[in-house]
C-alpha cells in the first residue's frame, strides 16, 4: 500500500485549512523568490534623515528606526525563512527517519543505547541546545538549523519509530518476509510508504516550530546576523521603540504568525487528507465495528 | 514498584550522565582552545595561559570533566573567569526568579486550558467553542517575543497597569512588587503554553467522551455530563499530568526569551549574558543545571504517574 | 433474580414497545420504522450483520445514542414513553429499569476503578447505601455471577483479571439496580470458546423468570440458539424478519435470513 500523492493533494486542496495553508506557504515562497530579484526598496540602506516615515507609495508600510524601508525588509526575511524552513525539514527528516529506523529495526546492541540517547536529546530543549552550539560556533542560521534540526529530529525519531513498530507487527509484513522479500526491500516498499502519514504531519509541525525558533534565537542574537533581515530580528530592532511606535511591531509578528500557522493547518489537513484512506479497513481484534463508527475527531 | 523506582533512578543517572557528557564535549572539545575563546582575540599567549593555569585546562581531559562532575554534585562550581562571582551563588540567585516564573506560568497554562479545553469539547458546536479553537491554534503559532511585545504596549504602554520591565532589587522582600514583575511575563508564555496544552486537553476530552467506558458509566444511570465528569475527565487529568514534564520544560525553556525581554535577572537571561561574554565555563555548569532539572522532573512525572495510574501497577499476589 | 439489598424488592420486568423507531445522524438514516415489542420476562434475539441496526436499536431504547443522533417515533417502557425525554430523566431509568452491558469488557470497564466499586455503581446512584453495605452488596453480586475469589475480584482492577472474569463482572455490574430489562450487545464474542459457554449460561440463569427481560444481540447463529426464545433479523437499518428461534432457525421465509442460516451451515 503506497501513498497515492495525486489523491491526497486534491483531498487537501478542497478543505479550507489545506487551501489557507497551501495559499500562505505559497505566498510565502513567491514572495522569497521574487525578493531576489526585485524589492520594492532597499532592506538594508539605512538612511537616518527618513526614519519612521508613514506608509507611502515609495515605502508601502512606512521605514524604521534607521530609515530601512520595511515593506523590502520583511520580503527579504522571507528568504531567511524559506531556508531556515527548507533546512530544519531536510536536516529532521533525515536525522529523525534514520534515527527512527535503526532504533525501531536495527541489531539489539544498536537499539537500546539509541533509544536511551534519543530521549535525553529530547529532553535537551532545542533552544538550549541551540544555545550551546552557539556558543561554540558562534551565531548564525547555521547554527540555528543545526540544532532545529537535531532538536526536532530525535522528537520526529521517536514518533516514527513508535509507528515502524506498529506497522511491523502486522500481518502484511509477515506475509512480505515468508515470501522472501530482504528487509531493505520490506523497508523501502511497504514500512517506510506507510509511515509516510505520520512522518509528514510530524514535519510539517516541525517547519512551523522551526520558524518559532529562528524568531526566538535571532532575537536573542544567536541566529542571522545583523546585516541579513530576518522577521525575528525585527522584532529584537521594534523593541527599543515600542512605546512611541508601537505599530513596528505587527508587521514581522503577522508574518511569523500567520506563516507558523499555515505549516500547523498544513499538518491538521495532512492528517485528515492521508489517514483513513491508507489505514487498513477494520479492527486488529477482529471485533465487529458497530454502527455509529469512529465520532470523535480532534 | 521498587523495581520500577529502581530502573527509573537508573535511567535518571544514565541521562544526567550522558547530558553532561553532550556538554562538556560541545564546550570543551570543539572550540579547540578555551582558553583562548575566552580570552578572546586579543589576549596575549601569555594571559591565555595564565587563563588556563586557572581553569585546570592543562590536566588531562577525563580529569577535568570528572573534577567538573564532582564539583556539579557537591555545589561547588568554582567562579567565573570573567566575573569572578561563584557560580553556584549566581545560578542559586537567578533561579529564584526562574522558578517562581515558571510555576507562575504553568498555573496560568492550566487554569487557562482546562476548562476551557473541556468545554471546547464537551459543547463542540457551539460558537464560543469554535472560536477558542481558532484562537487556540493562532495563539499555538504566535511567538513568545511577539506576544511579550504585544502585552508590553497593552498593559505597560497603554493600559499601565503593570511593569514592563526588570525585578525589584531586593528579591522577594516585597513578594507583591515581585508578583507585579512577573506577571505579565508569566502571562505571556503561560497564555502561550496554555493555547498548545488547551488543544491537547480538548483532544484528550473528546475521545473521553467517545470512549466506551463513559458510556457504560451513563448505563449505570449517570447523565451524559455526570458519566464524563465522573468517568472520562479522571483520564484526561492523567494524560494531562503525564504531559506536566514536557510543559514545563517548555515554560523554562520559554523563560530564556522572555527573561530577556522583560530584563528580568533570571537564569536565562544570565546564560545568554554570559554566552556572549563567552564564559564557557559558566556555560557549562548552567546549561547542565538546567538540564538536570529538566531531567529530573521528567523522572519525577513518571514515577508519580505511574504511582497513580492502577493500569501501570504491577500488583503482587 | 435473587439479588436483593436492604429493603427493597426486585422490581418486575415492563412490556417494551417500539414503535416506528427512526434514527438518524446529520443527513443519514440508520435506522428505518424499526417496530416490535417485547414481553416481560421474553428472551429476544437480534441477529443480523454488521452495520445492520441491531446495535444501534438497543442502544436508542437504553437512551445512549450520541447526542447527535435524531430519534423518532415510539419507545414505550410500560408507562413511560422515552423517545424525546431529556437526559436527565432517561439517566434515572437506566441502571434501574434497563441494565446494558456492552461487548468488550477490555474497554466498556473503566481502566482506573476497581471492579467492586463498578459493579455497585448503578445500585448506589439508585438507592442510598454505606459503605460496608456497598462492599457487601458487591460480593453478593459476584458470587451471583459467578465470580469464584470473590473478595480478591471485587478489590481488583479490570486490567487484573481474565476476560471472562471481567465480562461476568460487566454483567454483575448491569444488573446491580435489578433492572427488569437487560440489553446485551453481543456480549460473548470477545470471550474465548471456552468461556463462552459459562457466560451464556449465566445470561440464562439471570433471566429465567419473568422478573427480568432480555435482549440478546448476537451475529453468531449458535449463540443465539442457545439464548433466545425469539428471534428479530436486521439488515439495512430494518427489521426483515421475525419469529420463534425454532421457525427462524429451521423455515426461514426472508432470502437474507435464508443465506444467514446457510452461511452458518454445519455448526448448528
Amino acid at each position: 500500500m503506497s501513498a497515492r500523492r495525486g489523491g491526497t493533494l486534491h483531498h487537501l486542496v478542497r478543505s479550507p485549512r489545506g487551501a489557507f495553508a497551501l495559499a500562505v506557504l505559497g505566498l510565502l515562497a513567491l514572495t522569497a523568490l521574487v525578493s531576489l530579484f526585485w524589492l520594492p526598496g532597499n532592506p538594508n540602506q539605512s538612511n537616518i534623515s527618513e526614519a519612521w516615515q508613514s506608509p507611502s507609495p515609495t515605502h508601502w508600510l512606512g521605514t524604521d528606526s534607521s530609515g530601512r524601508d520595511i515593506a523590502s525588509r520583511l520580503m527579504a526575511g522571507a528568504r531567511v525563512t524559506v531556508l531556515v524552513v527548507l533546512g530544519a525539514a531536510i536536516v529532521s527528516g533525515v536525522i529523525g527517519l534514520a534515527l527512527a529506523v535503526v532504533s525501531a529495526l536495527g541489531p539489539r546492541r544498536l537499539r537500546e543505547p539509541l533509544i536511551i540517547l534519543i530521549d535525553v536529546l529530547i529532553a535537551f530543549p532545542t533552544l538550549l541546545l541551540a544555545i550551546m552550539l552557539a556558543a561554540v560556533f558562534g551565531s548564525g542560521l547555521p547554527v540555528v538549523v543545526a540544532s532545529v534540526g537535531i532538536g526536532f529530529g530525535v522528537q520526529i525519531a521517536r514518533v516514527v519509530r513508535a509507528e515502524l513498530r506498529q506497522i511491523n507487527a502486522e500481518d502484511f509484513i509477515l506475509a512480505a518476509k515468508a515470501a522472501g522479500l530482504s528487509r531493505w526491500a520490506i523497508l523501502r516498499m511497504h514500512l517506510l510508504p506507510n509511515t509516510a502519514p505520520v512522518f509528514t504531519v510530524q514535519l510539517s509541525l516541525a517547519m512551523g516550530l522551526a520558524i518559532l525558533a529562528e524568531a526566538g534565537l535571532s532575537y536573542l542574537g544567536f541566529g542571522a546576523p545583523p546585516s541579513v533581515p530576518s522577521w525575528g530580528l525585527m522584532l529584537e530592532e521594534s523593541q527599543a521603540f515600542i512605546s512611541i511606535h508601537p505599530l513596528v511591531v505587527l508587521w514581522p509578528g503577522i508574518t511569523i504568525t500567520l506563516t507558523v500557522l499555515a505549516f500547523y493547518l498544513l499538518g491538521d489537513a495532512l492528517r485528515e487528507a492521508m489517514d483513513p484512506r491508507l489505514r487498513f479497513g477494520g479492527r486488529r481484534d477482529g471485533g465487529e465495528r458497530n454502527d455509529l463508527g469512529d465520532r470523535s475527531e480532534a | 514498584m521498587i523495581r520500577f523506582l529502581a530502573v527509573r533512578a537508573l535511567t535518571l543517572l544514565a541521562g544526567l550522565f550522558l547530558a553532561s557528557l553532550i556538554i562538556f564535549i560541545s564546550l570543551r572539545l570543539l572550540p579547540g582552545d578555551v582558553a583562548q575563546v575566552i580570552g578572546g582575540t586579543s589576549a596575549s599567549p601569555t594571559q591565555v595561559e595564565a587563563i588556563r593555569e586557572r581553569l585546570g585546562l592543562n590536566v588531562p581531559l577525563p580529569l577535568q570533566y570528572l573534577d567538573w562532575l564532582g564539583g556539579v554534585f557537591t555545589g561547588q562550581l568554582g567562579s567565573s573567569v570573567v566575573s569572578g562571582t561563584s557560580i553556584a551563588a549566581e545560578i542559586a540567585e537567578k533561579a529564584q526568579v526562574t522558578v517562581p516564573l515558571t510555576f507562575y506560568s504553568l498555573t496560568i497554562a492550566l487554569i487557562v486550558a482546562l476548562p476551557l479545553g473541556v468545554f471546547a469539547a464537551y459543547r463542540r458546536q457551539a460558537l464560543p467553542s469554535r472560536v477558542l479553537s481558532v484562537l487556540g491554534v493562532v495563539a499555538a503559532a504566535v511567538p513568545a517575543v511577539w506576544a511579550g511585545l504585544l502585552g508590553i504596549v497593552l498593559f505597560s504602554t497603554w493600559l499601565g497597569w503593570l511593569p514592563s520591565q526588570g525585578f525589584p532589587r531586593d528579591g522577594w522582600a516585597d513578594p507583591l512588587a515581585a508578583i507585579r514583575s512577573l506577571t505579565l511575563p508569566a502571562l505571556t508564555i503561560g497564555l502561550i503554553e496554555g493555547a498548545v496544552l488547551f488543544r491537547f486537553v480538548k483532544s484528550a476530552t473528546l475521545s473521553a467522551i467517545g470512549a466506551e467506558h463513559v458510556r457504560t458509566a451513563m448505563s449505570r444511570g449517570y447523565t451524559r455530563l455526570g458519566a464524563l465528569v465522573r468517568h472520562g475527565l479522571p483520564g484526561v487529568g492523567l494524560s494531562v499530568i503525564s504531559m506536566l514534564g514536557l510543559q514545563i520544560a517548555g515554560l523554562l525553556v520559554g523563560a530564556v526569551v522572555i527573561e530577556q525581554l522583560f530584563s528580568l535577572p533570571g537564569l536565562g537571561r544570565m546564560l545568554v549574558f554570559d554566552v556572549g561574554q563567552r564564559d564557557l565555563i559558566k556555560v557549562q555548569s548552567t546549561l547542565f543545571v538546567l538540564t538536570a532539572v529538566i531531567l529530573a522532573l521528567g523522572a519525577l512525572v513518571d514515577v508519580v504517574h505511574r504511582l497513580i495510574d492502577p493500569r501501570l501497577r504491577v500488583e503482587e499476589q | 433474580m435473587t439479588v436483593t439489598t436492604s429493603g427493597t424488592s426486585p422490581a418486575h420486568a415492563l412490556p417494551l414497545e417500539v414503535n416506528d423507531l427512526t434514527v438518524s445522524i446529520g443527513d443519514t438514516e440508520l435506522l428505518h420504522g424499526i417496530s416490535f415489542s417485547l414481553a416481560p420476562g421474553e428472551r429476544l434475539g437480534f441477529i443480523g450483520g454488521s452495520g445492520s441496526g441491531k446495535t444501534l436499536t438497543a442502544l436508542a431504547v437504553a437512551g445512549l445514542l450520541p447526542e447527535e443522533a435524531e430519534v423518532r417515533g415510539s419507545i414505550r417502557l410500560g408507562d413511560t414513553e422515552l423517545v424525546g425525554k431529556p437526559d436527565r430523566e432517561l439517566a434515572a431509568l437506566r441502571g434501574e429499569r434497563i441494565g446494558v452491558v456492552f461487548q468488550e469488557p477490555k474497554t466498556a470497564l473503566n481502566p482506573l476503578l476497581r471492579l467492586g466499586h463498578q459493579m455497585t455503581e448503578a445500585l448506589a446512584l439508585h438507592y442510598s447505601l454505606s459503605r460496608a453495605e456497598r462492599k457487601e452488596a458487591a460480593l453478593r453480586l459476584a458470587a451471583r455471577v459467578g465470580l469464584k475469589d470473590p473478595e480478591r475480584i471485587v478489590r481488583a482492577y479490570p486490567h487484573e483479571v481474565s476476560g471472562g472474569q471481567r465480562q461476568r463482572a460487566a454483567i454483575a455490574a448491569a444488573i446491580s439496580a435489578q433492572p427488569g430489562l437487560l440489553l446485551a450487545d453481543e456480549p460473548t464474542t470477545a470471550l474465548d470458546v471456552t468461556v463462552q459457554k459459562g457466560v451464556l449460561q449465566l445470561f440464562r440463569e439471570l433471566t429465567e423468570g419473568d422478573d427480568t427481560s432480555l435482549v440478546f444481540i448476537t451475529h453468531d447463529l449458535a449463540v443465539l440458539a442457545e439464548v433466545a426464545e425469539r428471534v428479530l433479523v436486521f439488515d439495512g437499518g430494518r427489521v426483515i424478519e421475525e419469529g420463534e428461534i425454532a421457525q427462524i432457525l429451521e423455515a426461514p421465509v426472508h432470502p437474507i435470513t435464508r443465506a444467514l442460516i446457510h452461511a452458518a451451515g454445519g455448526e448448528l
